[in-house]
């Protein structure tokens, strides 16, 4: 890979309800922010499977955003944040097990009307990961 | 899923300027016809426009497309339009995916290379999707057409009415033996002076003596369950130990009883008997014995029984639990003042004359227990000066955050009604800053800071204190418009405590609605759906919601009671079918999904289990919790997430 040319590609799983709306917002309000983060609407971040996030690392991605509603009482599901937050936090303990770096996985609470919240993760999530360089794990041999 | 190949169709608008300013929609085009599974790709300046639409619908006919792709801007904005647009021309709804190209990429990005690689990414993803998507029909149920209103005050009263008005029927829960609420105790309402009595009584004897309002005073709602259209509930009805349609409230009861205790309608600066009746305009109109403070359960006192001239008290009567069906639940529990002894430096419960803001209400009020008569608590002397505080727990981070809104109002209302009841009286009001925004509210400030002299001193109290000498209160505060630190001696001071809702948490929890940190609840949307909650069919009205006053709250109740009968009123209700599914032959039964799912939405079925379309609000929680991958969330399955995330990062 030619490091030089090298982009980090970044999954952002972004609820509906708060931080999806913040994205939203932050189109209507033009805020300029990294072009290496694809958005991914889910209906809640409760619904983050920890396998979704491992799969992204497997198929290419160099960082992973989990954005949702602002603990305690914002999700719109009641305790899906608290949901995600557990399995997020689960992860990162078995991401290093993998050879992955936890700061690679990051969850965030971001709410409808926190669109400049929203950018400066976007940002400093890019830089997070142009730093720690492209993902290069060894499992079961081969490399991914 | 759909049973045939996918033909996808993906249509990219222009935006004017907007998209195509920054992305080369015509790069779109090209890279989306060579992905699999898209078989038309096409763009046009105004998509969401008559002729954009047409050039889908032509293109789903004469293609034979299956699935459409529109590359615009956020389906909040357009998913409508271009949903309707397929459904002329025969696709479902639900075969329909938004590229959100505007938003995502060209609004956000300045860079055109990036923003047109990161849209080409974002219409991969939706490709994926919708070519998953199954078509689906609205999940319909009946409704019952009843109301359960929980509360009975200005907001409840207002509610059930405007309902019960309509021809739906209604059960009004109170917590406390009389409906009514805080009204029943305020004096005048600010800015008209109109007496509270006059206005809120003849509505309680409206809803006392209307056919289709079945009242419940001394009740709690203390289950519920079921779903929007649907629910169960059970009702709590503690023994009122006096028969409603037999007392006649002749008043010999109390007159015998020999038990005193503070009275809370009068907020202690009365007594009432262990049997009482809140206030004489009480509904229902019956007395009622405090079984905590009656003697009959100590050492079997039966004086009322003996006097009643109708036999209507019964000490064998019991808490009952009712159960009621009901479509729709309003939430209308108000509020309580806020505790005002935790402001220490005020002195309120350690000094009788400090006082909160209701305690003065009944002070004023003619049917008080100084019969409108302005007397400190402490020695019934005249009060001739008098020193109002604002904010108290108000505006203050130690206690409430928020501004309470009503406070400045009815303190100026204080002041004013002071007086002119007291010739020569003196009235000091010490704010932080006066907010009068509302119809003729600004106005009515004015006329008491201007025609009745009532001193308004900008600053904070920082002490209060009794002088031993004189007995009088004496009250220390910053006046930080001239900077000097005032001493006012005064008769009586009364605090403009804030307001704290009282929604019991378990009953939000049984109701499922989201509170926020000061436990008033959420609405839906705070400027399009300010009546709703987020579980569908449970609305929210009055304090409950947040600090407003009697005209907002009406206003308010009127809109929950207009939201429940759309609900009701139409033939059936219509949810949206993007919810949980479960694979019978993969569930071992093993229920974590059920302790999961916030809604109760599933239950085991024969050893399996199985998802209640009307509950499920389609979370998704339960899929991932899901050890035997047995759930899946229509349209938003692993298997589509997963797709979406190769397309995105391959």
């Amino acid at each position: 890979m030619n490091l030089d040319s090298w982009e980090p590609k970044i999954v952002a799983f972004l609820c509906k309800w708060c931080s999806g709306a913040a994205a939203e917002l932050a189109g209507v309000s033009r805020l300029l922010y990294s072009p290496n983060v694809i958005p991914i609407i889910v209906p809640c971040s409760g619904r983050v499977d920890p396998d979704l996030i491992v799969e992204a690392f497997m198929n290419g991605a160099d960082g992973v955003i989990v954005a949702g509603c602002h603990t305690p009482s914002d999700c719109h599901y009641i305790a899906g944040n608290f949901k995600a937050f557990k399995r997020v936090y689960m992860l990162k303990k078995l991401l290093s097990d993998f050879g992955i770096e936890p700061e690679r996985l990051k969850l965030e609470w971001v709410s409808a009307v926190e669109s400049q919240k929203l950018k400066t993760l976007f940002d400093e999530f890019t830089f997070t990961i142009r730093k720690l360089g492209p993902l290069r794990v060894k499992i079961r041999g081969g490399s991914v | 899923m759909s049973s045939e190949e996918p033909r996808v169709g993906v249509f990219v608008c222009h935006c004017g300027l907007n998209i195509a300013g920054v992305v080369d929609v015509k790069k779109v085009v090209e890279e989306a016809k060579r992905l699999p599974h898209v078989v038309h790709a096409e763009d046009y300046i105004y998509m969401c426009s008559a002729p954009g639409q047409e050039l889908i619908k032509k293109a789903i006919l004469e293609k034979k497309l299956n699935a459409v792709v529109v590359a615009a801007c956020t389906p909040t904005m357009h998913y409508e339009t271009f949903a309707r647009a397929i459904e002329a021309v025969g696709l479902n709804r639900y075969r329909l995916e938004m590229a959100v190209i505007r938003e995502f990429s060209s609004w956000v990005h300045a860079d055109k290379k990036k923003a047109t690689e990161k849209a080409i990414k974002l219409v991969k993803a939706a490709v994926v999707k919708v070519a998953d998507n199954s078509p689906l029909e609205p999940v319909k149920s009946r409704t019952v057409r009843k109301v359960l209103v929980i509360g009975g005050g200005i907001a409840g009263i207002t509610v059930a009415l405007d309902i019960a008005n309509a021809g739906i029927p209604v059960i009004l829960v109170e917590k406390t033996p009389t409906i009514g609420g805080k009204m029943a105790m305020l004096s005048e309402t600010f800015p008209t002076l109109d007496c509270a009595q006059c206005i809120l009584t003849p509505k309680m004897a409206e809803v006392a003596r209307h056919p289709l309002i079945k009242i419940y005073t001394n009740s709690e709602v203390v289950d519920v369950s079921g779903f929007v259209g649907n629910f169960k509930v059970k009702i709590l009805q503690r023994a009122r130990y006096v028969k409603i349609g037999d007392c006649r409230l002749c008043g010999f009861c109390e007159r015998v009883c020999p038990v005193k205790v503070p009275s809370e309608f009068n907020r202690g600066l009365s007594d009432r008997k262990a049997i009482y009746i809140p206030f004489p305009q009480a509904i229902p109109p019956a007395y009622v014995i405090d079984k905590a403070n009656c003697r009959h359960w100590v050492d079997g006192c039966d004086k009322c029984l003996r006097v009643c001239p109708t036999k209507a008290i019964d000490f064998n009567d019991e808490d009952k639990l009712v159960e009621e069906e009901v479509g729709v639940i309003i939430v209308a529990t108000g509020y309580d003042l806020y505790p005002a002894e935790r402001l220490k430096e005020y002195g309120y419960g350690l000094y009788r004359d400090v006082i909160d803001s209701l305690q003065f209400e009944r002070i004023l009020s003619a049917g008080g227990p100084t019969k409108g008569l302005i007397l400190r608590p402490s020695d019934r002397k005249p009060v001739k000066r008098v020193v109002f505080i604002q904010c108290v727990g108000s505006r203050d981070i130690n206690h409430l955050e928020y501004c309470s809104k009503i406070c400045c109002m009815y303190t100026a209302k204080h002041a004013l009604i002071f007086k002119e009841r007291v010739p020569g009286g003196e009235a000091y009001v010490f704010y932080i800053d006066i907010r009068a925004a509302g119809k003729g509210y600004e106005e009515f400030i004015k006329r008491v800071q201007e025609e009745f002299q009532v001193n308004y001193i900008r600053g904070r109290v920082n002490r209060v204190y009794r002088d031993p000498k004189t007995g009088d209160m004496v009250v220390v505060g910053f006046d930080t418009l001239t900077g000097q630190l005032l001493t006012v001696k005064a008769d009586l001071v009364v605090l403009a405590t804030g307001l704290v809702p009282q929604l019991p948490y378990e009953l939000a929890s049984k109701l499922k609605i989201p509170f926020d940190k000061y436990g008033f609840v959420q609405e839906a949307h705070p400027k399009l759906r300010p009546v709703e909650t987020v579980t569908s069919g449970v609305f929210v009205c009055g304090v409950a919601h947040g600090p407003k006053d009697i005209a907002e709250t009406v206003a308010q109740a009127s809109a929950a009671a207009a939201k429940a009968m759309e609900l009701l009123y139409s033939e059936y209700i219509v949810k949206e079918p993007l919810v949980a599914v479960v694979d019978r032959d993969l569930c071992s039964g093993c229920r974590v999904c059920v302790g999961i799912c916030p809604y109760g939405a599933l239950e085991l079925v024969e050893g399996k289990a199985k998802v209640n379309e009307l509950l499920c609000e389609g979370c998704g929680a339960c899929v991932v919790a899901c050890p035997s991958r047995a759930i899946e969330l229509r349209n938003y399955s692993t298997k589509q997430l997963l797709e979406m995330v190769k397309a995105v990062v391959k």
